[in-house]
């Protein structure tokens, strides 16, 4: 073998078929503005269309519904409004809609001038670029004033898969935890962002939403129960209790249903709110199995999970606590159904970490 | 967007407001153990001219929806903002005398959740115009006469979010923004030109679509009126920049000019004899 051929790429599999993505789905797709049509190669349509394919990001569609509702919503965005799902809202209102170019610190500032004239600003944006660039700018000019500002960092995590280590955001909860008086919370799919946009818009203060990039398989029928420190438990389980964020929430449900062939019962709750961050359920998670496991697509040092470790630690909880999540490393690239199933972040990831956890737990299937 | 009414402030009444920014900076400055003196008797003339002659507030409803707004790029100048703050009768005279003190409401850098008046926090060099754009966009969609100004300094031109604001308040044709840009070639490291060249200044906002007017004495009360008054009174689609050419410690023979006093001290002998040339200057 010469070295040439030692070093060749071997080509990976296609990633992983997102099923939900389906002919209907592909034929309610409006590429009305594009000159890509209907007559062109599948495989090209399909890249025109990928950005309808967000249907989940439905914080457009909810942004309009409130501002029929009488709210005085304005929207910015950072050149990002089609991939983050506002750029009809815009359409809608265009008038309440300030698109700033890449100019990320520009528009955070300007939301907060914005919001000192009474108006309710909502940034929409990749995430890595509203808070990882922009930290500095949310900390001083939107939180520290304490302004009516809603943030939706969007394709968070491994989403943007391919484009790189650069645009994969793993750090923005442990950066944002840092700041007093910000709301933190993950609206896991479209119903989620619906019933998170809602029911916080009379809030008094910032309030960032940690979106994913909208393919995400849905969780909620309708727009769940919502509210600022709490959660949603959309499974019980007598073995063991995943407590999980974004798309580990679907994630570890899928778990649950494999698990439960071997006769492992796992619990699932969907743990939204971040800071504040819902103590009693973890209490209720730690007392009932002696066990918590968390679930996140963030960097597992500073994330929901070192939040979890801290409501634990302080309330005395004697608990043993899984995190799964990111390593501490840079994230490799990939199509994200790839990165997912590398590190452990999809249905079989989950099931195998609780598998491990509860065998190697002292309660051997927990205390439930 | 309209216009609106000058004050009928005399230009002794401005020359004497200008004073008395100069002589509370050295007081509170006393209070405090050091200050941003140089900062703070450049800005004076500018201050004095907008708070007295051109802006439309009300101390008793800070919050009132049409206020004209100022901000501070060079919050670290507030020293000079908060006795023009304390006359208008937003906060008690009394609270000038905490300046810096534990919990006191009056620091180094203006807070808008602390001190009535304070249009906006800062301290982060670069931020304000950007907000300062925010507000010209509310206020603007809400059709208010409301007019945003932001203070900046010169050092502050190095901060590339200041263009990003520029590019946007162009964009926008926001003629209810105005920047005034204090050049006292003064910062921390030395001459601002010599740390790090901005200059041409004229060329680089004329270049990003706004309407620049140059001042080249920034303490002559009657170009910083003229100057104000057309940026403030005669709007033409674009936002406003004023360069005003100023001196560091103006108004103290042996500050000024001196990038030593944009963050100082002066012991009880140097502090009577500043007293004195400020009650003795005749500036603008």
């Amino acid at each position: 073998m010469n070295s040439g051929e030692a070093n060749r790429y071997v080509p990976q599999p296609r990633a992983p078929a997102m099923s939900y993505i389906t002919a209907e789905v592909k034929a309610t797709i409006d590429l009305s503005e594009s000159r890509v049509g209907s007559t062109d190669d599948e495989a090209t349509w399909d890249m025109a269309a990928s950005l309808g394919l967000s249907r989940q990001l439905t914080t457009g569609a909810v942004l309009a519904e409130l501002v029929e509702a009488g709210h005085d919503i304005v929207v910015c965005t950072a050149d990002l409004g089609r991939p983050t799902q506002v750029i009809g809202f815009g359409r809608k209102y265009p008038d309440r809609y300030f698109n700033f170019g890449i100019a990320e610190r520009n528009m955070i500032g300007a939301a907060a001038g914005l919001a000192t004239t009474g108006h309710i600003a909502v940034i929409s944006n990749y995430s890595f670029f509203l808070a990882l660039m922009g930290i500095e700018n949310i900390r001083n000019d939107i939180c520290y004033p304490g302004l009516n500002v809603r943030m939706i960092g969007t394709h968070s995590g491994l989403a943007m898969g391919f484009y790189g280590t650069s645009h994969h955001c793993n750090e923005d909860i442990g950066a944002l935890r840092a700041i007093a008086g910000l709301t933190l919370m993950a609206p896991c799919d479209g119903n989620a962002i619906r019933a998170a946009f809602r029911e916080t818009i009379s809030h008094d203060g910032p309030i960032y939403f940690r979106a994913g990039r909208g393919r995400e398989k849905p969780v909620y029928d309708c727009a769940p129960a919502w509210k600022i420190g709490g959660s949603n438990t959309l499974r019980e389980g007598r073995h063991a209790t995943v407590l999980a964020i974004g798309n580990l929430v679907s994630a570890s449900l899928d778990a649950a249903d494999l698990l439960k062939a071997e006769g492992i019962e796992l619990g699932v709750v969907d743990m939204y709110s971040i800071a504040p961050i819902d103590r009693a359920a973890i209490r209720r998670a730690a007392t009932k199995h002696g066990l918590v496991i968390t679930a996140e697509e963030h960097n597992i040092s500073s994330g929901f999970g070192s939040a979890v470790a801290e409501v634990m630690a302080e309330e005395g909880l004697a608990a043993r606590l899984v995190r799964i999540g990111m390593p501490d490393q840079y994230s490799l690239l990939g199509p994200p159904t790839h990165l997912y199933r590398h590190y452990g972040l999809d249905a079989e990831g989950v099931a195998a970490a609780v598998r491990n956890a509860i065998s190697t737990s002292p309660s051997g299937r927990g205390q439930g | 967007m309209s216009t609106r009414p000058v004050h009928e402030s005399s230009k002794q009444t401005l020359r004497e407001k200008a004073r008395l920014i100069r002589l509370e900076t050295l007081r509170m400055t006393d209070i405090c153990g050091s200050g941003h003196y140089g900062s703070s008797f450049s800005m004076a003339e500018i201050v004095a001219s907008l708070y007295y002659r051109f802006m439309h507030v009300r101390p008793k409803e800070p919050q009132w929806p049409d206020r004209d707004r100022f901000t501070m790029g060079k919050g670290h100048a507030a020293i000079g903002l908060f006795p023009v703050l304390a006359d208008l009768d937003f906060f008690p005279q009394a609270w000038l005398d905490t300046y810096t003190r534990f919990e006191s409401p009056l620091g180094d850098h203006p807070d808008m959740k602390k001190v009535p008046g304070v249009d906006f926090s800062s301290g982060s060099i670069g931020h304000n115009l950007s907000v300062s754009v925010g507000m010209a966009l509310g206020t603007r969609r809400r059709g208010s006469p409301a007019r945003s100004v932001c203070l900046m300094g010169d050092g502050e031109q190095t901060e590339g979010q200041i263009w990003e604001a520029a590019i946007s308040g162009a964009h926008w044709g926001l003629d209810n923004l105005i920047g005034v840009v204090d050049i006292n070639s003064a910062g921390s490291d030395g001459h601002p030109q010599e740390t790090m060249k901005t200059e041409p200044l004229k060329a680089k906002w004329d270049a990003f679509g706004w309407r620049t007017l140059v001042l080249d004495d920034g303490h002559d009360l009657d170009a910083v009126c003229a100057a104000l008054d057309t940026a403030m009174n005669k709007p033409d689609g674009r936002p406003t920049c004023i360069l005003a050419y100023t001196v560091s410690g103006k108004g103290v023979s042996f500050m000024e000019g001196g990038w030593e006093w944009h963050l100082g001290f002066l012991g009880p002998k140097d502090l009577q004899r500043a007293y004195r040339e400020v009650l003795e200057g005749t500036i603008g």
